[in-house]
């Protein structure tokens, strides 16, 4: 009887694979679709394009859509390419990223390991942070930025995104050192470590899984975001910015390939990202709720 | 004065008061073990002296300086956690060094006293591994060596065996004795288990609810418990508590209680004082060994009293057979030799040594002292 069962217990569980294997490549599939679209006809003329199937492999192979997005083509009025607003997205995101990541951690480390009195106040105005919407703060934010002189530059974006950041940062870092043993501080604090020399002697070294979430998840909401890029960019547009104005322009010919390929710049850097980091994401974000 | 003075402290959540007036004066070299049942304030007494929780009132005082409000580091004191909070990201080396680095001592120097307790301990050949790798014991180990490194004058230990299964925590125990013994630092060790605390400490504070209900050697706990809590708490099996009433015969008190069938008997007292209790209720406390067989009873005694009760159920526990009985409508339990030719249902006549007897107030629950 025994042996029974458990053969079609095993043979049920490998057609239920082959099952669940199938079902996924489809997926896979599916979702690799737009991306294989977009690849192809990025190195095609943009005579077979128009002319014929999108889905077709290109007859002549051709980089010079890649080198008009990226350095010729027209974005609004000037023929610049994508090149200067890249360089402003990575000069407005590295910052921004790095510096509510960091916040995000001190914040995390005050609100769980010095406790202080209204201090699931300070935490629960934090979170609600995450769920205004950004329309409502434009005109709000647009009037402090101009008081302080920070409207339309690099910076300026990068105060806009620290502070619509911090609420998710300290989010996470906040839920992750509850986790970490209080014991800990307190050894330290008995060892004589002061404030600073706990957060980065003891708790930074095992914070990896958690930054990196924080990381990946400020990275492409960051480099991703239009609206605050299109309001306060001013004459430092960030990237999104210049992808809509190269693929909305209404003069001359749609150059789809050019395009296509300005689109895959775009989103290049976050798919970076997720290639390197993207196997700790997950990891953190469970992290911090299965440990002790 | 003492070498570690707690006067008067007291301690409260807000409103709440966890902590009653507690005054405890702990000698150089004492080791002082606070026991009671969870939720009694002996950790919260134990981060006081350690710095890691304010003092609502009274104050702590170290070599006769008083370290209210003085942060933890500046205490010279060195606590071992229940969880052993070794730092995961650094050796056991790096861990047992960080507190002397924090204080600035030259590296030449650390790395002496690293290599003096590491060696004491017997976990040299553990300096360079993280704590994830090492074992329950040798946490315990480490987490003991970077309390010894720092040199401190008062060692806080908060149920530092709790976490070791119980072979290793009798072992470890030893060790811990063996290391007062030979170091003859000023302990403080938080408890629960109270075979902890009677084998290890010079001196037991035993805790309920706030109060110190009695502080005391070893010794005195066992034999003279202040109180019902105190009776109970401390022994096991625990001490039989019987309700009996107290009788004078030819001007001697006796304890008159009921056996199995609820037929009177009469046990003498040897203390004497309680004849001006003629009359009235009392519990008198029998601890388990000292209800034996006949041939077991403790010659030295001078007042051993027979009882012939009905045996409800026997135990042997190898070393010993605990033989439960009702008394005074209660269960107690005697403790007879192995090998005691006892059985359930029999009657069997029950030496009661009275000298150890201890009779409570039913209405304070306090001792009646002689
Ligand atoms: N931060 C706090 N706020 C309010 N009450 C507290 C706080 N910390 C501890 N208490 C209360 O103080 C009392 C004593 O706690 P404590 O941790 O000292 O107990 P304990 O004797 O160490 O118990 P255990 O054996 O379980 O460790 C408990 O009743 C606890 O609920
Ligand atoms: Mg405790």
């Amino acid at each position: 009887m025994a042996a029974v069962t458990q053969d079609t217990a095993v043979s049920m569980g490998r057609i239920a694979r082959v099952f669940i294997y199938l079902l996924l490549l489809l997926f896979a599939l599916f979702y690799l679709l737009p991306l294989y679209v977009m690849g192809i006809n990025s190195v095609k003329p943009l005579a077979e394009i128009t002319g014929g199937n999108m889905m077709a492999l290109p007859q002549v192979w051709t980089l010079d859509p890649w080198r008009s997005a990226w350095s010729t083509a027209q974005i609004g009025v000037e023929p610049t390419g994508l090149k200067p607003y890249f360089l402003n997205s990575i000069l407005m995101v590295v910052p921004a990223v790095a510096i509510s990541t960091i916040v995000g951690a001190l914040n995390g480390y005050v609100l769980t390991k010095w406790r202080f009195r209204g201090d699931t106040w300070v935490f629960g105005l934090m979170l609600f942070s995450c769920f205004i919407p950004f329309q409502i703060v434009l005109i709000p934010m647009a009037m402090v930025l101009g008081k302080l002189g920070l409207a339309g530059t690099v910076p300026g974006l990068v105060l806009v995104h620290v502070v619509y950041g911090i609420g998710f940062t300290t989010l996470y870092f906040r839920n992750y050192y509850a986790a970490f043993p209080t014991e800990l501080v307190r050894a330290a604090q008995i060892d004589g470590a002061g404030f600073f020399q706990i957060f980065w002697r003891i708790l930074l070294p095992v914070s990896g899984p958690i930054a990196v979430v924080s990381v990946i998840w400020q990275f492409t909401n960051i480099w991703n975001d239009f609206l605050f890029g299109a309001s306060f960019g001013g004459t430092s547009q960030p990237m999104t910015v210049a992808l809509n104005n190269l693929v909305q322009s209404s003069t001359g010919v749609k150059e789809y390939n050019v395009h296509f390929a300005g689109a895959i710049l775009a989103a290049l850097p976050t798919l970076f990202v997720y290639f390197v980091a993207g196997r700790y994401f997950v990891r953190g974000l469970m992290a911090g709720s299965v440990k002790g | 004065m003492g070498f570690l003075d707690i006067r008067n402290v007291t301690k409260a959540y807000g409103q709440v008061e966890v902590l009653h007036r507690v005054d405890i004066a702990v000698e150089e070299g004492e080791f002082l073990v606070l026991v009671g049942p969870s939720g009694c304030g002996k950790s919260t007494l134990l981060n006081m002296i350690a710095g890691l929780e304010g003092i609502s009132a009274g104050e702590i005082a170290i070599k006769g300086r008083v370290v209210n409000g003085v942060h933890p580091s500046k205490r010279n004191i060195a606590m071992v956690f229940q969880s052993y909070a070794l730092y995961p990201n650094m050796t056991v080396g790096q861990n047992m060094t960080f507190g002397l680095e924090m204080h600035g001592v030259p590296k030449a120097e650390r790395d002496r006293a690293l290599a003096d307790v590491a060696k004491l301990l017997q976990i040299d050949h553990l300096l360079d591994r993280k704590p994830g790798q090492l074992s329950g014991g040798q946490r315990q180990r480490v987490a003991m060596g970077r309390a010894l490194v720092r040199n401190p004058d008062v060692f806080l230990f908060d149920e530092p065996l709790s976490n070791l299964d119980a072979k290793l925590r009798v072992d470890m125990r030893t060790e811990i004795k063996k290391l007062h013994q030979k170091l003859k630092t000023t302990i403080v060790y938080v408890t629960h288990d109270q075979i902890e605390a009677m084998t290890l400490s010079t001196r037991i504070a035993v805790m309920n609810k706030g109060f110190v209900q009695q502080l005391g050697t070893p010794k005195e706990i066992y034999d003279t418990p202040a109180n019902l809590f105190v009776a109970t708490f401390m022994g096991s099996p625990a001490m039989n508590i019987i309700p009996a009433r107290v009788k004078l015969v030819d001007g001697v008190p006796h304890a008159a209680l009921t056996d199995a069938d609820g037929a009177p008997r009469l046990l003498r007292f040897s203390q004497a004082n309680l004849a001006a209790w003629d009359g009235r209720d009392i519990l008198l406390g029998i601890r388990p060994e000292a209800i034996t067989d006949p041939e077991g009873a403790d010659r030295k005694s001078g007042n051993i009293q027979p009882l012939a009760n009905r045996v409800t159920v026997t135990e042997p526990a190898g070393s010993d057979t605990f033989v439960t009985m009702t008394l005074g409508g209660r269960d107690a339990i005697a403790r007879m030799r192995a090998d005691a030719a006892v059985s359930a249902g029999q009657i069997y006549e029950f030496a009661v040594n009275m000298e150890k007897a201890v009779a409570f107030d039913p209405a304070t629950e306090g001792r009646i002292a002689p």
